[in-house]
């Protein structure tokens, strides 16, 4: 039986754990509004991106000289997997879970005879797939300086990602990120980004005019729709991380605090324990007398 | 006076949302004006200034690029980046400026060249 000072010291010290996962719990509470503020925001862009998008590759998308950034080169020899996570721990699963689904698709299109590379966003998920794949890294996007994700950021990556493909360093490229349901539920989600695959969405079929030509807008905005997916990705990416860390800390506070409980109680048991050995030792010596 | 809903978004927020009479566009092959029931149409926007008519009176915004598409009943800007006009000072012109020369001298095309005379056009205006 542990003696008392021990006990003593154990809870203080899961107490100030406590007091530590609570503050983080609420510091994640309120960035997660932000975050999911943020990312609202975005939406609205990505939405109408989208589905002018969508209207132009249907009628451009099947003609011969389609761009590259659209029709694919030909080949799917090559991937790039780009993997998004977080630059900080300590919020449950959700690195790990990306990171998982990037290992699965990477090990499987290496199954599958294909070369793959991986350029990894965010400290922890290069950590976490360091041990299999660290062979396949091409490269690595320091985000740990920035403090709110802002579309320059997005668009440094694209670029880096897009003079990758013009010098031919892959085919096919794919984003993995975290999907933002709920603070209880995110999903990892693999979105291909090139070949661009828009959802020909059934448009209200007005027939626009484009100026200049479908294929000079097309080859203008493409670039911009790269862009545009990764930034909307590393904000659904930013509110998923916040609301897996508040979710995390959210069960390390309830559990610190079912083990304060559980401790003061055997605490307090040793120290009666204590007490009546000492009152049988005070009476037992009176009679004695 | 025929209304039309008009809406400027970047990638990072929505900028306005507002009915609006007429909207003067800076169009890649062209100024224009779109009013209500303006024929469809989709195309590339260079750097410069938007005029945007409501009922209240006029707002302008500085566009660096994007998209416009106009039916009939709206407008939608999509802008790589904008500011309204208030927020524009030479400072940030300025290194709009630079941005794009930083560009050019970097990648070295056509578009990034002609990018940077927009730039410097569309400020000076």
């Amino acid at each position: 039986m542990p003696n008392l000072s021990d006990l003593k010291n154990r809870i203080a010290s899961v107490k100030s754990t406590r007091k530590i996962t609570k503050a983080m719990q609420m510091v994640a509470a309120a960035k997660l509004r932000r975050a999911q503020e943020a990312a609202e925001a975005g939406r609205p862009y990505a939405e109408r991106f989208n589905a002018v998008m969508g209207g132009l590759a249907a009628s451009v998308g099947s003609s011969e000289g389609a761009p590259k950034l659209l029709a694919g080169t030909g080949s799917t020899q090559t991937h790039l997997l780009v993997v998004m996570t977080a630059e900080r721990g300590l919020c449950g699963g959700f690195n790990g879970n990306i990171a998982k689904a990037a290992k699965a698709a990477a090990q499987k299109l290496l199954a599958e005879g294909k070369t793959v590379k991986i350029l990894t966003v965010g400290k922890k998920g290069r950590e976490a797939i360091k041990r299999d794949l660290a062979d396949h890294f091409i490269g690595h996007v320091d985000l740990s300086e920035v403090k709110r994700i802002g579309y320059a950021d997005a668009s440094g990556i694209a670029q880096d990602v897009l003079s990758r493909f013009d010098a031919g360093e892959f085919d096919v490229a794919k984003i993995f990120f975290s999907r933002f349901e709920s603070v209880i539920s995110q999903i990892p989600t693999e979105q291909q980004i090139i070949p661009a695959d828009f959802e020909a969405s059934g448009e209200d079929g007005t027939v626009y005019d484009y100026e200049p030509s479908e294929e000079e807008i097309l080859a203008d905005l493409l670039p911009r729709g790269v862009a545009t997916q990764i930034f909307s990705a590393l904000l659904e990416n930013g509110a998923s991380e916040q609301g897996a860390r508040m979710s995390a800390m959210d069960n390390a506070t309830r559990n610190a605090g079912e083990m304060i409980d559980k401790l003061t109680i055997q605490y307090n048991r040793s120290r009666q324990a204590v007490i009546t050995n000492e009152l049988i030792e005070i009476i037992s010596g009176a009679e004695a007398l | 006076m025929a209304m039309m809903q008009f809406e400027l978004v970047s990638p990072e927020r929505k900028l306005a949302s507002v009915e609006a009479s007429e909207v003067q566009i800076p169009g890649a092959e062209g100024d224009f004006t779109a009013m209500p029931d303006h024929a469809p149409v989709i195309t590339t926007l260079r750097p410069g200034y938007l005029t945007v008519v409501t009922a209240s009176g006029t707002e302008e915004y500085f566009v660096t690029g994007g998209f416009a598409e106009v039916s009939g009943e709206s407008t939608t800007v999509l802008a790589e980046r904008a500011f309204a006009k208030a927020d524009m000072t030479s400072e940030l012109a300025a290194e709009l400026v630079a941005e794009a020369d930083a560009a050019h001298s970097a990648g070295g095309t056509d578009a990034t060249a002609k990018l940077a005379a927009d730039m410097a056009a569309g400020i000076a205006l």
